[in-house]
């Protein structure tokens, strides 16, 4: 249905969007693809696989959303990017490159944070840069984290430990660290679940600014409808895995929406834009009545 | 408020202090009532006295040794008099208060760092690895609830040197809580530093001096505060077997020598010393704790 309409390049036509179903046996053909997903699948009860044929790619500079109920396996999916969790099976290539263990070519943003709460946010940050450059001086490696701290606009709090910030700022702390490596790619495991929504709305403003600016390549978990139509270029809809009369069906990427808002959109006005509703209803619909095909719960 | 509440706690420890020294005071006034006074015995009983190296008419006079239990005064003089010359040597049964602490200390200091050597790099082994923490969890849980005297034999029997035997009591008492507590925080490092640690590509040192070093450091001070406290009881009652030197010997020399007061005197002496071994790691567990 949502596939007839074909208009992915013309923004002029913002209004219409594109959705593609991704079929599990498709495998991605473009050479030049930044980040490539074939075929991953991870099981931990033999025979009931949590997903299974996870296959998709990433541009480099595309910044992609994953939306899918909790359980449907999208953690793991980024952790396997990161290379955190090893997939049962299916492979990931980066840049050419398969993906094996984590690397510093691809820095996280945790849900918790992960700040190291003994060191300050100064410190914090100066222990990524010093893993990616061993070699910096001392003033080189500060340097670096005060231009990431202001980067955040936490210039005041740079001496402060994480338990003195709040929450919004320690999620700040963690995007400063992940781009102060300078990673090829960015994962976020849905860094702003635990905010109030005025926080997390100026930091999402913050990350897409620094995102545009940084032509940064970005993979993202969330629950949140709104946010990934604010930032992501395409949006990946995840199901769950689930019983049904034809058999057990394992969680897989149900759909793949292409965000056809104007690419300088404002967060403020995001929901005047034509096309808005259209794309924010798809992927509620979703998330309500397909992703997941039985209620078992 | 804070500070009234010091001062009011304050207040209320000193009046409880006042008291319980009233108390003693006058549970150990001397008694006008002797049991041997010169007036009551017959002669031939005044003569038995003396023939027993009792001189009944001298018993006034000496009524504050026999007494027994010493007053607070005598305490307090006793207290004076080891204050005013800690340290000096006259020989293996009289040596100074400070003499005597430094002994222990010595003793408490060497078998905890050696504990420390051992039972942190191998709680960090354990910790780190759950097949060598269930290989070994067995033989910790039968050799923790030893008393660390119970090795003394061993200790004395082996080593043959009783001064090393005390060290190595301390040793095997220390060395438990400490290693069960450094395995324990090793192995609760929050999974979200190690993914951190992972991401950034960290070698092995920089992620165990860094990331779980720092993060379990809590737990390990907890471990090494609860292991001083044991060596400190423990290292009274193994200079109390060993003899020789220390406050421990001290005790038992005194009680041979029936003098309650420098009894009373040592206990006194180990509880404030433990206490401040107890405040140190307290102040530096404070240091190395922080806030989540």
């Amino acid at each position: 249905m949502w596939s007839d309409t074909q208009h992915r390049q013309n923004a002029a036509l913002a209004h219409s969007l594109v959705a593609e179903m991704a079929t599990p046996q498709k495998k991605d053909t473009h050479m030049e693809t930044f980040l490539k997903v074939e075929q991953l699948s991870k099981t931990y009860v033999e025979g009931k696989p949590v997903f299974e044929g996870v296959s998709f790619g990433i541009e480099r500079g595309e910044f992609v959303c994953i939306i899918g109920h909790s359980g449907c396996g999208k953690t793991t999916v980024l952790n396997v990017l990161a290379g955190l969790d090893n997939a049962s099976s299916g492979h990931v290539f980066m840049d050419g490159r398969e993906v094996q263990g984590p690397s510093l070519d691809r820095g996280v943003v945790f849900q918790g944070h992960a700040l190291m709460p003994w060191l300050t946010v100064r410190q914090n940050i100066a222990f990524a840069v010093r893993s990616k450059w061993p070699q910096w001086s001392r003033g080189q490696v500060d340097e670096r984290v005060r231009k990431y701290v202001k980067l955040v606009g936490l210039d005041a709090a740079i001496d402060k430990k994480p338990s003195q910030l709040s929450g919004g700022m320690k999620q700040r702390v963690g995007i400063a660290r992940a781009f102060s490596v300078q990673p090829k790619m960015l994962l976020l495991d849905e860094p702003f679940g635990a905010l109030d929504a005025l926080t997390r709305g100026s930091i999402q403003d913050e990350l897409i600014e620094i995102v545009r600016s940084t032509g940064q390549t970005v993979f993202m978990i969330t629950h949140d409808v709104d946010e990934a139509i604010f930032l992501a270029d395409r949006i990946l809809l995840m199901s769950n895995g689930a019983k049904t009369p034809q058999g057990y069906v394992p969680g897989r990427i149900a759909e793949v929406v292409r965000n056809t808002l104007p690419s300088d959109r404002k967060r403020a006005g995001l929901h005047h834009l034509q096309g808005y509703y259209e794309l924010r209803n798809h992927i509620v619909d979703f998330l309500v009545s397909r992703a997941k095909p039985q209620d078992d719960h | 408020m804070n500070t009234s509440l010091r001062l009011k706690s304050s207040l209320l420890s000193l009046l409880l202090l006042a008291a319980l020294v009233m108390v003693w005071h006058v549970a150990t006034m001397p008694r006008q009532a002797l049991p041997l006074s010169a007036t009551t015995l017959t002669p031939e009983q005044i003569e038995y006295q003396k023939m027993l190296g009792k001189d009944p008419a001298a018993a006034g006079a000496s009524s504050a040794k026999s007494a027994g239990f010493p007053t607070p005064a005598q305490m307090g003089q006793t207290i004076l008099r080891h204050f005013s010359d800690p340290i000096y040597d006259n020989g293996p049964n009289d040596k100074g208060i400070l003499i005597q602490l430094a002994h222990s200390l010595a003793r408490v200091g060497l078998g905890f760092a050696l504990a420390c050597l051992v039972a942190v790099p191998l709680g960090f082994v354990i910790g780190m690895s759950p097949m060598l923490y269930r290989a070994l969890d067995p033989f910790i849980q039968v050799l923790k609830p030893i008393s660390p005297l119970a090795w003394m034999p061993l200790a004395l029997y082996t080593i043959k040197d009783s001064s090393v035997s005390g060290i190595f009591v301390i040793f095997i008492c220390s060395v438990w809580p400490m290693l069960i507590n450094t395995a324990f925080g090793v192995a609760s490092v929050r999974r979200d530093w190690l993914n951190v640690a992972a991401t950034l590509e960290l070698s092995a040192p920089r992620k165990a001096f860094e990331v779980i070093l720092p993060a379990a450091a809590p737990t390990i001070l907890t471990g090494m505060r609860i292991s001083m406290g044991i060596a400190w009881l423990v290292i009274v009652a193994a200079e109390m077997l060993v003899g020789g030197t220390g406050i421990g010997y001290f005790v038992w020399n005194e009680w041979n020598n029936l003098s309650l007061t420098n009894v009373i005197f040592a206990i006194l002496v180990i509880g404030v010393v433990g206490m401040l071994l107890d405040l140190f790691f307290a102040r530096l567990q404070k240091w190395v704790t922080y806030v989540e």
